[in-house]
């Protein structure tokens, strides 16, 4: 079967896109996946903590910054803190006081599934740093956080998304909001899902709340979720798909 | 041996692919910056570059098994060039033949890529997996990664 992967660096992050079937190797393919690097880049360009100039930095600055894509992030990471039970929060306190607002936890999934629309049509999966949205039926490893190059279990994702939080590749970068320390307990958290922004959500949430995320998690209608304690220990919700 | 040939390059692709990426120095650099020489041997090369989908290296027959060289890759850094073995149409072992050493940076590369690629593209190989989902992989820990190894076996260059 025809295959073709696609690789860019975009926001720090390495981003793969694979796309097989009917038309993976025509011309109309490779225009859909440059639409798709082009406004994962445009995003960044909003979105970005790091850019002095994105707007994203303007408003940190209470510069007036008047942006659709601003406001919709900014709903959605109100939506998502309620829906985390306040496990997941864009709002970080300052050092000085105040808050900065870095919404980079949500943008990151919810960029790379609207960009994935580009591909509408295709058999394809982007994926970006670890989490990713797919089309068609993929078979998808999840890595062990413990031992990076080797798997815990491999499964069959369709047409929806997944995502992998933790401290494996970047060190404690998710903090528990509600005390302000790195979250440790926990050492990676994958969820699957219909769409990208919130199982990516959803998995940061739970790795902030700690392993006993998982019972919170099984509520969640549509998603399920495999969760590694700082232990070792495996938890699953009891929709997790078990391995062939 | 169709198939093989075809895995083979795929192989070479990962290959073209990692050290492509620990080469370049922006963040939106691309992966196909490294260009291919249409060497057959080690230490034998051509100035020409040829498209990855059409070059092939040597392949010979020892019993059951399948020893195939690569082309020369050409980096910044210097020529690679990998062996791979292969048996029961399957890869079962990758070695390098020839790999840059023009500097302390460049052997601090080989000691951790060789050995690295060749754990992904056999671990890659025998899990049967299109793509990899885990904590928040950088651009930096990219080249190790075996999403890497998985990118390099379906890469093709732009014509």
């Amino acid at each position: 079967m025809t295959r073709q992967a696609f690789v860019e660096q975009i926001m720090g992050l390495p981003v793969s896109v694979h796309v097989r079937g009917p038309g993976a190797d025509s011309p109309a393919a490779a225009d859909a996946v440059a639409g798709v690097f082009a406004e994962l880049r445009a995003m960044d360009a909003i979105f970005s903590p790091y850019r002095p100039d994105s707007r994203l930095s303007a408003l940190n600055r209470g510069e007036p910054v008047q942006d659709p894509l601003v406001d919709v992030v900014i709903d959605l990471c109100e939506q998502a803190r309620q829906r985390t039970g306040g496990y997941f929060n864009a709002y970080f306190p300052e050092p000085g006081g105040g808050t900065r607002f870095d919404p980079s936890g949500l943008v990151k999934g919810w960029a790379v599934e609207r960009a994935a629309e580009h591909l509408e049509g295709y058999a394809f999966y982007l994926n970006a740093g670890g989490d990713m949205t797919v089309r068609g039926s993929w078979r998808v490893g999840v890595e062990d956080p413990a031992q990076p190059d080797r798997l815990l279990t491999a499964i069959e994702v369709v047409d929806g998304a997944i995502a992998t939080s933790g401290s494996a590749h970047r060190g404690a970068h998710i903090v528990d909001p509600y005390t302000g320390a790195p979250a440790l307990a926990v050492r990676s958290v994958t969820v699957i899902g219909p769409s990208l922004t919130w199982a990516d959500v959803y998995a940061t949430a739970a790795a902030a709340q700690g392993p006993q995320a998982v019972t919170w998690l099984a509520t969640l209608p549509g998603y399920e979720a495999l969760l590694v304690g700082d232990d070792g220990a495996l938890r699953a919700t009891p929709g997790w798909p078990l391995p062939e | 041996m169709r198939r093989i040939t075809m895995w083979f390059l795929a192989t070479i692709a990962v290959v073209v692919l990692l050290f492509s990426y620990r080469t370049s120095t922006g963040p939106d650099s691309s992966p196909s910056a490294g260009t291919l020489g249409g060497a057959n041997a080690p230490g034998v090369g051509t100035a020409t570059p040829v498209d990855p989908g059409t070059s092939a290296g040597t392949v010979a027959r020892s019993g059951s098994a399948t020893v195939a060289d690569g082309p020369a890759v050409q980096t910044k850094r210097g020529r690679v060039q990998v062996q791979a073995k292969i048996s029961g149409g399957r890869i079962t072992d990758i070695m390098p033949l020839t790999v840059p050493s023009d500097n302390n940076r460049s052997r601090d590369i080989n000691k951790k890529a060789v050995p690295q690629l060749r754990a992904e593209a056999l671990a890659a190989q025998s899990a049967h997996i299109d793509a990899v989902s885990g904590a928040t992989l950088t651009s930096d820990g990219y080249t190790e990664s075996l999403q890497a190894a998985l990118d390099g076996a379906h890469f093709q260059a732009k014509p």
